[in-house]
């Protein structure tokens, strides 16, 4: 069935929680063009394309894409080959820490292309987006412009028939947004049946597209191509023609913006920079800029994505120490240190920096206490700043669940609040849309004019750049010219600014080779004789494995962390008891009473006290901890002893520490037994004291029964459980934190490809581990594996599968990183470190402990190790632990995929 | 003035964070609560259903009232096997103790000829061996002792030894085990929780935003600390009041306000170390991997599970370092001593001291750390 669209929508209706995002949408996508969703922030451009996607879950209504119902899951699956989604924000869905390559061949690996196919798109890819010289970069590294641009290869390498791109140029600089169009319409050329959904607050930009759709408010406008809109509402252009379809309360009520101009203001320049430097490392980020502001003047920077604009404000606001040259903020040198400065300054950054978990009003309050404004005017303050910006509806909304341009407008609310002299703003109207930003500027144009506030903003926007006192245009750290708009807006014939811009850098770039045309990129069939979903696995695992590898300060603290708690539990947890506080309590001082006590004294395990007087001396001392162990012999002890009358020693005992009393207890047995019978053959009575039975204790296994060889198995036990486990829910948690997770939702792979994919690397490195951890007990510590070596290995990999896999559940159920830390590590580490057999076999504990320690992987592996070890147990008497082991990782592995939701909700 | 201002509206910022964290407020519930309870009363007894096996090749009375002297809880019903299973039983862990009794051993006891009575023990399960052994002979001896005073072997010997504990003098082991059990949350969740904090701020860039306003790095970091601290400290007056004098009955024989206090002293070192480790880790995942070296060893070697005074010499002046050593010091002498402040003021020094350590090596890395993230 072909309707002519590539997709509709039915009556579609969007909740978070309480925020409704759409409602009631019924739309029809034509197929084969270039469709523009345009429209303010928060009015649910995103949510109807993360629905277009299957990313998100639909709630109500029906979606089909590509003739097909996307609430059925066998039909999301066909078609997520057929779809690619390019979520909002830089680079959002790419693996920052992998290179170029690494990037695009993960997901050619994905949609399984053989080695040489992957070759051939990637170098036609790059170098149709003049990538192809950053191929090894990090994609972390890379300006905003190529993000977005490795962003758009990722996407096309499987050659999508529906490409959805979310504001794929906000934040991006005017060249790259050029460049960035040029590549859609080459691609689009190149494959004309492919239908491209793009959303976007750059009304400019709405121009391009066949069609649009207006959205305000959840819902749809208006509908068509760009001159149909214009039409419609009979504007010249189309950012007349948007405003004018809005609800007449939203329109902008005030004439066009204009600037008054600066009048001369007495005194010295408000901010002044002198060849002001940063590098860091090699690489210098910023290099001899110079530049002097007035009071009360607006003070553009421009330039493209990475340039330096982040640096030398952060370096202005004293975030960053400058490596040479100094800067000036009201005639003071900047000092990291002056808080008095700090007072006069309001500063914006480039990414959202309040807290997402306040309330836009507990934000505002916050920074209004922190500024310490009196307390009098802080509820009319807050108040007026809420009208100001339009925030009075979000009042008591989380800020992190607004769309980005409400969120920029609460930045700069919370900017302001303190009504500063100068403001320090860094792309703040990046993601905003043009009603807004218009607004913004207002706000700007009056603190400049009516307060003299300096201001200082760094932006993309042309038509804002213009409203500028003077602008400098910045390039790879250096300041290329340095003037008033309207001057660089004519300078050299050019016809606007923009036009100046573009000249500039491309003249500090120098010569850029020519572009090759994209063309015969012809759909071809997965290459890969291997089944698609082993595929899929292996590329994940594969790009997991890489990663790992990037982070090698991780890898080493793995290992040596490992390392270093190996050496200090073999060595610091120890049953010998020494330097046990022993005092005499002698109120006999006979031979006698002396021979007694000699048999404390002259013990390693007890360390010798002055001697105890008087029982209240006694009391306080050992409440003191000055003395564990008192033995009190009473007067006469001497003469009974010689006639055998009979008498009692005592022997006081601290109580407080329940392991050392047990110990001390046994040590007092002994050495009274030992006084009895030396005592018996020294006075040649041998009846007296004769012991009757000679008890035998053997240790078997550690003859010598020291500490040693029984930790050194035990330890890797708990350390291969910890380890493994934070290091998987990390990673999982993390794709979430980060957006990566949207490469999940939106690809074929399954829940299993996924977080098995995810798990092998970590088996490999957490059995790397172990190999590290046995060679140390084997080598360093002497304690000989005269078991089977093979069975434990096994063990360890069965093991490792089953830590990994508690992992991958704990990263299931929770959203944010610091809940995977944080819930591993206190549900993990005491059935770990208590109740798996480390000082007490796990048959001896109790209650909930006892099916908590039996329900532990830890507990079997412990034995085993310390069977293969001490007591060298073989391959059969080592199976049915191995088979017991091996039980945990599916069962975990079945859980974690069995709560994994494939969609947003 | 201002500085407490400030430092009180950053804690208010940090409560509300927290608040809306409900796995975070769930987690510090479970462990201060059934974790606590779990994790203290588990243990059960010094010794505790140990296994003991019999080889009786005797089969006297003698033989059998040996046997009949173990019983539970801290035995299991005594097992009886044959001489040529013994290796068998060891190697698969069936068993901890193996006791030998020779054929004629009533005989030979009659007869004061001083026979040998094996016991065999499995040396991998440590405590239970050092402490089962102790146990098993003294049971043995004793029965002995009272089989031949039946039998007029040997007269009673007059010299008597009279152990006392004091303090805790039933030995209940639950009243260590819950002072090292909180001892342990205390830790881990401060250090987590505050250190995390930190972390999330320099992730999402908030860190910076708050050191362009006119506030102090000291300021940045009391606040965190006083906010974590206060919610743990809350979680700690409720895990000790209900759970341990509570649900596991165990006495306070000091100051509970001396202990409460000592306790908050320690959550401000134990903070501390959250924000040094969150200045140092540059990633989530580093922080977690640090954060497992910096805890194992406060919890492992603080004296709770084991004593200090056996570790080896070159190790205790580094356990010295760690503030868990001297909570432990401290928090036995007040609960179970019965201490006060006169006893314990040096180790609430020493806790402070090392706590204003290690924030003042946080604040010194802070800004540096801040510039380079």
């Amino acid at each position: 069935m072909d309707t002519g669209n590539i997709a509709s929508v039915r009556g579609v209706s969007h909740v978070y929680g309480k925020v409704s995002a759409l409602e009631e949408v019924t739309l029809d996508l034509p197929a084969g063009q270039m469709l523009g969703l345009i429209g303010p922030d928060g009015v649910g451009k995103s949510t109807l394309l993360g629905l277009l996607s299957g990313a998100r879950k639909i709630q109500s209504g029906t979606v089909s894409v590509l003739d097909g119902d996307m609430a059925g899951k066998a039909h999301r699956e066909a078609v997520f080959s057929r779809i690619a989604y390019m979520p909002q924000g830089l680079g959002k869905n790419l693996y920052q820490e992998l290179s170029v390559f690494e990037n695009l061949d993960f997901f050619g690996r994905l949609f399984g292309h053989d080695g040489p196919e992957r070759q051939r798109r990637i170098s036609r890819l790059a170098k149709a987006t003049g990538l192809d010289p950053f191929l090894s970069r990090p994609a972390g590294k890379l300006s905003g412009g190529m993000k977005q641009k490795l962003g758009l290869c990722c996407s096309l390498i499987h050659d999508p028939d529906f490409l959805i791109l979310d504001e794929p140029t906000t934040g991006v600089d005017p060249l790259s947004r050029g460049q960035f169009w040029e590549l859609i319409d080459d691609i689009r050329a190149d494959r004309p049946g492919m239908s491209v959904i793009v959303s976007t607050a750059y009304m400019e930009e709405a121009e391009r597209f066949d069609w649009l759709a207006a959205m305000d408010a959840g819902h749809i406008l208006a509908t068509g191509t760009p001159d149909d809109l214009r039409q419609k509402t009979g504007k010249d252009t189309l950012e007349e023609a948007f405003v004018s379809l809005l609800p007449a309360d939203k329109q902008r009520q005030s004439a066009p913006l204009d600037v008054p101009p600066l009048k001369a203001q007495e005194g010295g320049p408000a901010i002044v920079a002198r060849n002001l430097t940063r590098r860091f490392g090699d690489f210098t980020a910023v290099r001899d800029v110079n530049f002097a502001i007035r009071r009360g003047e607006i003070f553009g920077f421009l330039g493209s994505n990475g340039c330096g604009k982040t640096t030398t404000m952060k370096m202005l606001t004293g975030l960053l120490p400058a490596s040479e040259g100094e800067a000036w903020l009201f005639g003071k040198k900047t000092d990291a240190n002056n808080i008095e400065t700090r007072r006069r300054v309001g500063f914006m950054s480039q990414n959202f920096s309040l807290y997402g978990e306040l309330t836009v009003r507990q934000n505002l309050d916050l920074h209004a206490r922190l500024f310490h404004l009196p307390r009098a005017t802080i509820a009319p303050r807050i108040a007026e700043l809420l009208a100001d910006f339009d925030l009075g509806p979000y009042a008591d909304a989380f800020s992190g669940d607004l769309p980005l341009g409400l969120r920029q407008r609460l930045s700069l609310a919370c900017a302001i609040i303190h009504s500063p002299d100068m403001l320090i703003l860094d792309e703040p109207t990046s993601g905003v849309d043009p009603v807004a930003r218009d607004e913004f500027w207002d706000l700007l144009v009056g603190l400049s004019r009516r307060d003299l506030v300096t201001i200082f903003i760094s932006t993309h926007f042309m038509n804002e750049a213009m409203r500028c006192d003077r602008i400098s245009l910045m390039h790879a750290g250096k300041v290329l010219v340095y003037d008033t708009p309207q001057n660089l807006a004519q300078e050299g014939g050019s016809s606007s600014l923009n036009e100046t811009f573009i000249r500039y850098i491309q003249e500090a770039i120098g010569d850029t080779p020519a572009v090759p045309a994209l063309t015969g990129m012809a759909a071809a069939k997965p290459t890969r004789q291997r089944s698609p979903g082993m595929t899929r696995l292996l590329a994940v695992s594969r790009r997991e494995m890489l990663e790992v590898m990037r982070d090698p300060i991780r890898l080493a603290f793995a290992f040596l962390g490992s390392m270093l708690l190996m050496l200090l539990f073999a060595y610091g947890i120890s049953t010998d008891t020494t330097g046990v506080k022993f005092a005499a309590f002698d109120q006999d001082r006979t031979p006698e009473s002396r021979a007694y006590l000699a048999n404390f004294e002259g013990s390693t395990s007890f360390v010798e006290m002055p001697e105890v007087t008087t029982e209240d001396e006694l009391r306080r001392r050992m409440v003191a901890n000055e003395v564990a162990l008192a033995i009190e012999i009473p007067a006469g002890f001497g003469r009974a002893v010689t006639t055998g009358q009979p008498t009692s020693v005592a022997a006081w005992i601290d109580g407080a520490n329940t392991f050392g009393a047990s110990y001390i207890e046994g040590y007092v047995q002994g050495a009274h037994g030992s006084f009895m019978a030396n005592r018996a053959t020294a006075a040649g009575l041998a009846g007296m004291a004769q012991p009757v039975v000679n008890i035998e204790p053997r240790y078997r296994y550690n003859p010598s029964f020291e500490s040693l060889p029984s930790m050194a198995p035990s330890v890797p036990a708990i350390l291969l459980m910890l380890f493994p486990a934070i290091l998987m829910a990390v990673s999982v948690s993390r794709e979430r934190e980060v957006g990566t997770i949207t490469n999940f939702y939106v690809t074929p792979t399954s829940k299993v490809e996924f977080l098995l994919g995810k798990q092998l690397p970590y088996i490999a490195v957490g059995f790397a581990n172990w190999l590290i951890l046995t060679g140390m007990a084997v080598f360093l510590f002497g304690v000989p594996l005269k078991g089977s070596a093979l069975a434990l290995a096994l063990g360890a990999v069965a093991y490792v599968a089953a830590s990994t896999g508690f992992g991958l559940i704990i990263a299931v159920f929770v959203r944010s990183q610091v809940a995977a830390v944080f819930a591993t590590m206190v549900l993990a580490m005491m059935p770990t470190v208590q109740f798996s057999g480390l000082t007490q076999p796990v048959s001896t504990l109790e209650g909930v402990a006892r099916i908590m320690g039996q329900m532990w992987p830890t507990n079997y592996f412990m034995q085993m190790s310390v069977g293969a070890f001490n007591k060298g147990l073989g391959f059969l008497q080592l199976g049915p632990n191995i088979l017991l082991l091996a039980l945990f990782a599916p069962v975990f592995l079945a859980i974690a995929v069995l709560f994994l939701k494939k969609q947003e909700a | 003035m201002r500085s407490i201002a400030n430092i009180f509206w950053l804690a208010i910022k940090e409560f509300r964070s927290l608040w809306r964290d409900a796995i975070l407020l769930l987690l510090v519930i479970y462990s201060f609560g059934p974790g606590m309870y779990i994790e203290s009363s588990g243990g059960g007894d010094m010794l505790n259903k140990a296994s003991v096996t019999f080889v009786d090749e005797d089969r006297s009375a003698l033989s059998r009232a040996l046997q009949n002297a173990l019983f539970p809880p801290r035995y299991l019903p005594p097992q009886e096997a044959t001489a040529t299973d013994i290796d068998r039983m060891m190697d698969w862990g069936e068993t901890t103790f193996v006791v030998v009794i020779p054929r004629g051993f009533e005989a030979d006891v009659r007869a004061g000829r001083m026979p040998s009575l094996q016991i065999n023990i499995d040396a991998t399960k440590t405590q239970a061996a050092a402490i089962g052994t102790g146990y098993l002979t003294a049971t043995f001896n004793e029965e002995i002792a009272r089989f031949a005073a039946r039998q007029d072997i040997v007269q009673a010997s007059p010299l008597d030894l009279v152990l006392r504990r004091s303090f805790n003098p039933a030995g209940n082991m639950v009243w260590i085990s819950s002072i090292s059990g909180l001892l342990n949350q205390l830790s881990m969740l401060t250090i987590v929780l505050t250190g995390a904090a930190l972390i999330r701020e320099r992730e999402h860039g908030t860190i910076e935003h708050l050191m362009v306003m006119p506030l102090t790095a000291v300021e940045i970091a009391l606040g965190k600390i006083v906010a974590n601290g206060l919610v743990i400290f809350v979680a700690f007056v409720f895990s000790l009041f209900i759970v341990v004098k509570g649900a596991l009955d165990v006495p306070i024989a000091g100051s509970e306000g001396l202990l409460l206090a000592g306790t908050a002293v320690y959550l401000f070192a134990a903070a501390s170390i959250g924000v040094l480790l969150g200045i140092v880790a540059r990633t989530m995942a580093q922080f977690a991997l640090l954060i497992m070296l910096v805890i194992m060893p406060i919890m492992i070697l603080s004296g709770g599970m084991s004593s200090i005074e056996s570790q080896p010499i070159w190790l205790q002046p580094i356990t010295w370092l760690l503030p868990s050593r001297h909570y432990m010091d401290f928090a036995t002498a007040i609960a179970y001593r019965g201490a006060d402040f006169s006893i314990v003021w040096i180790e609430f020094l020493w806790t402070f001291l090392l706590g204003a350590a290690f924030l003042a090596i946080s604040l010194l890395l802070f800004r540096r750390s801040v510039a380079g993230g």
